[in-house]
């Protein structure tokens, strides 16, 4: 004798969700994106972002235009020119650093080959636009971010190096593996650590 | 008072007739009907495409729409604005001229079959002796619509859509029909007005003598709500469309304003058909109590028209899709067996209408509910013998 | 005769002519639709409500339906476009200028042409029920079980036809294809 009772009982879980939706509110488990926002998880990542210490993102930048990054990068996203002065000689710090996030995908290598702990990843996600070639490619001012930026990101991986960083010169090695780093890119480091540290 | 408001429309009407030269009279009168049930139903259509999303997602614990204006109230005009601004597609294999054509035949039958519906007192644009006839004459050429869309798009599934809405159509024709036939009996004729004045009248001194009161029109309605559903293509027998399977069938190679015509003639169609409905079953325009008369005709309409597209979106938002073979096994073994026994049912009513023995009523409430209600438990017994109806297991790729 | 009828008469003629010369096999369908629901609107034009949307209930939401499925059931369906032109068309004229001399001396010798337009009695539908249900009782019972005869060898010819031979096919690929299962 139970033919259509079935209906009926679906009719009343449904009819019980469309009055619940409207007293419980735990049952509406939408975030409603543009207003309310979860918060991110410490290890999310978008793209990568330039670090600088202080406040002038042209001289505080740690990057010293190594290029490491440049040839780790498997889709070649990253594209970097060593600044010099007029005799020609290099200033330890990139002329050009430009990253095409519409190639970039996001693997993080670049980040990981980093010797001085300059670039790093971003949460940005918002990066929708209409002029895929022009806004796509961010250039070395769009990338730099503030020390303190980063901190408020990923605040327990940035405590590690900014603790690293503290320690002074020599520690910064022990990030990168041994003798996974390239023999050049630690001759660079040791000659450019101090600069950074002379900062914080 | 209460009279001046329930036949506020119709002095209306008569009075802008009244303004114009004697020869234009009869057009006019045509004409103003005609815009008034276009105004009404295209605004209702808009509040129902809005209603129903919302609803639909409160039931599956959503928001649903709430983005464009107050609590997404003016969403019905964005939808609008996008459907008017896309571009028109037509397949390069199409058929042009068909596919230009079904869109309209979709939509006109649609509106004409609004014109026998008395949505209140004095309120039904024209009152045709065999106005049922005419309903379900105009609902027929839907079919047509659909076939015409879905051959002409040159798409396989368009095709297979517009193949599984004919066969759904066509076999769920005969029980709707079938199943107004024991209101035509006993009210005695085939106008939708008559119909109504036949319902009129109380059980009691206060209770309506609608034909939902009594056995056979309270299977009548049920029998006449499943085949409605499945005759306006709505969910659970919305096969024709199935998006999981078929996409859209036969609306796959429609968009802009075409799209919106089918949209809006499968949203007046179930409005018609639900109009029919609450004219056959529910009483029309009449008010279920003699205590609440004072509300006026048409308010009663609308109020009835809301209750059943409500049901349908609650059914659309509980029930899953119906499977092809248990579509036409419910159409030809249980609802046309159903709907016949159903008009004999009316028969017995009629004949035992003179009983006067102590307790007839309820023994002829009894006999005629049983006459539907024992075949009813007995084919249903026989349909799902031997079936499985349960959770299922499925065999997964481990 | 108003304009009315001419227009009407027009749309069935041209539904007709349509039905006949169109290359498409659904064309000539569609075309048959245009030719019946016209028929319907002259019934109208007649008062005869009831005929008039029996007509559009019928034959448009019927019959032509039932071609149009018919249509698309039947196999080489492409290959239809090629065999519909009717080649000895001296013998199809012949033929309908038989049929319609037959109908039209029919028409003029039944003596209702003479007859003016009473003040036509406009039919209800409960009169003709009434008489489908007396005088012509037999005639209806007659026509529902050609109906249902018809319907029934309908359905036995597609059993044979598909039935069996169908259903027999899985049965012996199974065996005899299928690769045994360990």
């Amino acid at each position: 004798m139970n033919l259509g009772s079935g209906i009926l009982k679906g009719l009343v879980e449904t009819a019980r969700n469309f009055v619940g939706s409207y007293y419980d509110p735990a049952r509406l488990v939408t975030i409603q994106y543009p207003d309310e926002r979860l918060p991110l998880p410490e290890k999310a990542r978008s793209f990568p972002m330039l670090v600088y210490d202080g406040e002038d993102p042209e001289k505080g930048l740690r990057c010293v235009a190594c290029k490491i990054c440049e040839k780790e990068c498997p889709p070649q996203c990253i594209y970097i020119v060593l600044d010099r002065d007029e005799k020609g000689r290099p200033r330890r710090r990139p002329r050009i650093f430009d990253l095409d996030i519409s190639v970039c995908m996001s693997c993080q290598i670049c980040v990981e080959v980093c010797p001085f702990d300059s670039i790093k990843m971003n949460t940005e996600f918002e990066l929708s636009t209409a002029d895929r070639f022009g806004s796509l490619l961010l250039h070395k001012m769009d990338l730099a971010k503030p020390a303190s930026y980063y901190l408020g990101l990923h605040p327990v991986e940035a405590g590690q190096v900014n603790a690293r960083l503290a320690a002074g010169p020599g520690h910064a090695e022990t990030k990168a593996k041994p003798g996974a780093a390239p023999a050049p890119a630690a001759g660079t480091t040791s000659g450019a650590t101090p600069a950074g540290s002379d900062r914080t | 008072m209460f009279d001046a408001l329930d036949q506020l429309f119709v002095s209306l009407k008569h009075w802008l007739v009244g303004q114009l030269p004697a020869a234009l009279q009869p057009w006019a009168s045509l004409v103003i009907s005609a815009a008034a049930i276009l105004g009404v139903f295209m605004t209702l259509f808009a509040l129902t495409v809005l209603i129903e999303r919302k609803g639909l997602g409160r039931i599956q614990n959503r928001y649903g729409p709430n983005r464009v204006g107050p609590w997404g109230l003016l969403q019905p005009m964005a939808d609008f604005i996008k459907m008017l601004t896309k571009e028109d597609i037509v397949p390069s294999g199409a058929d042009r001229v068909v596919h230009f054509v079904a869109p309209l035949v979709m939509v006109v039958p649609v509106l004409l079959a609004y014109a026998v519906i008395p949505v209140g007192r004095n309120m039904a644009a024209v009152d045709f002796n065999a106005g049922l006839l005419f309903f379900f004459a105009v609902g027929a050429c839907i079919e047509l619509a659909v076939f015409m869309a879905g051959w002409s798009s040159r798409n396989k599934y368009s095709l297979l859509g517009g193949m599984r809405a004919i066969a759904q159509m066509i076999s769920y024709e005969l029980p709707l029909i079938l199943s107004t036939l024991p209101v035509v009996m006993l009210a005695g004729s085939m106008s939708l007005v008559d119909i109504t004045d036949a319902q009129g009248g109380h059980y009691g001194g206060w209770l309506a003598r609608w034909h939902v009161f009594t056995p056979w029109g309270l299977a009548g309605l049920l029998l006449f709500t499943v085949a409605a559903t499945a005759e306006s293509n709505r969910a659970p027998f919305d096969l024709p469309e199935g998006e999981s399977e078929i996409i859209a069938g036969h609306l796959v190679e429609y968009s802009g304003f075409k799209y919106a015509l089918f949209f809006i003639g499968e949203y007046l169609g179930m409005f018609a058909v639900s109009a029919l409905g609450i004219t056959l079953f529910l009483g029309g325009w009449r008010a279920p109590v003699l205590w609440l008369e004072w509300v006026p005709s048409y308010m009663w309409f609308f109020l009835k028209l809301g209750g059943f597209v409500a049901l349908f979106i609650w059914l659309r938002g509980t029930l899953p899709r119906l499977r092809a073979d248990h579509l036409m096994n419910l159409a030809w073994k249980f609802l046309l067996p159903l709907v016949l026994l159903n008009a004999m049912s009316a028969a017995l009513w009629h004949y035992t209408a003179q009983w006067t023995f102590a307790g007839a009523g309820l023994a002829r409430w009894l006999l005629c509910a049983s006459l539907v209600g024992v075949p009813y438990v007995v084919l249903g017994r026989r349909l799902f013998a031997g079936q499985h109806i349960g959770p299922r297991t499925y065999r997964m790729a481990a | 005769m108003d304009i009315a009828f001419l227009i009407t008469a027009a749309a069935i003629l041209a539904g007709a002519a349509g039905a006949m010369a169109a290359r498409n096999v659904v064309h000539c369908a569609l075309c048959g639709v245009v030719s019946f629901a016209g028929l319907a609107v002259a019934f109208l034009q007649l008062r005869a409500e009831f005929v008039g949307f029996a007509q559009l209930l019928v034959y448009v939401g019927a019959v032509a339906i039932l071609i149009v499925v018919a249509l698309l059931l039947t196999r080489n369906f492409e290959a239809m476009h090629e065999a519909l032109a009717f080649r000895p068309w001296t013998l199809g004229l012949a033929i309908a200028l038989l049929v319609s001399g037959a109908v039209v001396s029919a028409i003029l010798g039944s003596g209702l042409t003479g007859r003016a337009p009473s003040s036509a009695p406009v039919p209800a539908v409960k009169e003709i029920g009434d008489l489908l249900m007396t005088r012509y009782v037999v005639a209806l019972e007659v026509v529902g079980v050609l109906l249902t005869v018809a319907l029934i060898g309908a359905a036995l010819v597609a059993l044979r036809e598909d039935g069996p031979a169908q259903r027999a096919k899985p049965g012996e690929r199974g065996p005899v294809e299928g690769r045994p299962e360990d």
